[in-house]
């Protein structure tokens, strides 16, 4: 984990997938846990697909923002949702990390890869 | 785009400039009780980017120093902005305060609607309008461009993903569902099998269906058989119309008549043709070419 490199573009999104029961709950709150802890700014949304439906111009506005890191479900899933919001993921610019499968602590040095990590401390 | 009203709050836990941090337990409680209660939340501090504010309803949370008023401007120019100085409360309190704000912002109410939709893989998409005769619901329809396309998410029934397993190219995803490849996992090889996977429309819909119910058993080891069959998809079509008929008390002989082989057919011809129609019309008159309209490919 690079805990001295400067700030990015890079955004980091997690999705809480609230309304339904197939991301496992320790992952989601340890992923939770680390990122409130870790003191990055970050977007948490209650649920991607939520989003997706309503077309939320959050999406768009991520999709083009260049570096993104999203916590989330399967990345097949993630991308299409964001398809159907006409928020496209350009290849190469994102970075998705599959809550459902993957282990938590696998995903947490991920997420927070080449973030500033000056825990604590408001700014 | 569903009918929940047009905006929602977006929560800002800020701990930036003249405010306090929260404490680590303090933040997460926070967090995760406003995510599980169906709130978006960000949490800004000024290391790092996060999302700009479209939702045009933004309510600051903060432990503010002096006064709070002088943040609003910073935040967003043209949004319907409210900052709140939580000093001191309980996440319970907070909570409180957001559901309260909330309604007197007027944003839409979170829940009430498990989101719950097909969502189209398009890299495998071969448009064959196969999903769009099968379901009964009118959720699919054809756009301009003659692709099919997710119309009607609100008419998706919940937990039903009966059109995924007649979808010939796995194409169609249900991030919500339990198993792969149609929650979105990768598809693998004995997924695709394309020819056997390609699903008899008139089998599942014709004289055929206690044929096919019969036959099932037959397929039974291969995960193709148990996510994806044909004999599967109709009976959750049966049980997703059961459903509907206890919601919205629809008689016996009204569900014992399922559209022909025929009826389906046609509907999906009526959309191509509808499709190629608008096509060669808007080529014929392209500086008067019109918007199209949902109506105007509604099947």
């Amino acid at each position: 984990m690079n805990q001295t490199q400067s700030p990015t573009n890079l955004r980091v999104v997690y999705c809480n997938c609230t309304y339904a029961k197939v991301v496992p709950e320790e992952t989601k709150q340890h992923v939770l846990r680390e990122l409130t802890a870790s003191g990055i700014a970050f977007d948490a949304f209650a649920d991607l697909c939520r989003m997706s439906s309503r077309k939320d111009p959050a999406l768009k506005e991520l999709a083009m923002s260049g570096d993104l890191k999203i916590a989330a479900c399967f990345p097949r899933a993630v991308k299409w949702l964001f398809h159907a919001a006409d928020a496209s993921l350009s290849d190469g610019t994102h970075h998705i990390l599959n809550m459902r499968e993957q282990r938590a602590d696998e995903i947490v040095p991920l997420l927070l890869e080449g973030r500033p990590l000056n825990k604590g401390v408001a700014t | 785009m569903i009918g929940h009203g047009n905006t929602s709050l977006r929560v800002v836990l800020y701990e930036g400039a003249d405010s306090a941090a929260f404490a680590d337990s303090e933040r997460l409680d926070i967090v995760t009780t406003l995510l599980s209660n169906g709130y978006d939340v960000t949490c800004a501090n000024g290391r790092g980017h996060v999302r700009e504010n479209h939702s045009q309803a933004l309510l600051v949370l903060g432990k503010f120093i002096g006064k709070t008023t002088s943040q609003a401007s910073d935040i967003a120019d043209d949004a319907q902005v409210v900052i709140e100085d939580v000093t001191g409360l309980s996440t319970e309190a907070v909570v409180r305060k957001v559901e309260a704000t909330a309604e007197q912002m007027g944003t839409t109410s979170p829940g009430g609607w498990k989101p719950w939709f097909p969502v189209i893989d398009f890299d495998r998409c071969t448009n064959c309008m196969q999903c769009l005769s099968f379901c009964l619901f009118d959720v699919y329809a054809v756009d301009s461009q003659e692709q099919i396309t997710v119309q009607h998410q609100e008419k998706c029934k919940t937990d039903c993903p009966a059109c995924s397993r007649v979808c010939p190219e796995v194409a169609i995803l249900f991030p919500k569902y339990s198993k792969g490849p149609i929650n979105g996992d990768v598809v693998r090889e004995s997924d695709i099998q394309r020819e056997a996977m390609k699903v008899d429309v008139s089998a599942l819909l014709g004289g055929d269906i206690y044929a096919a119910l019969r036959n099932r058993q037959s397929d039974a080891r291969k995960r193709f058989s148990t996510e994806r069959d044909e004999s599967k998809a109709l009976l959750e079509r049966k049980r997703c119309l059961k459903k509907l008929q206890g919601e919205l008390d629809i008689p016996n002989e009204v569900l014992m008549s399922l559209p022909s082989v025929g009826d389906i057919q046609e509907r999906a011809e009526r959309a191509k043709a509808k499709a190629l129609n608008r096509q060669a019309r808007s080529q014929t008159v392209q500086d008067k070419r019109t918007t199209s309209s949902p109506q105007d490919w509604g099947i």
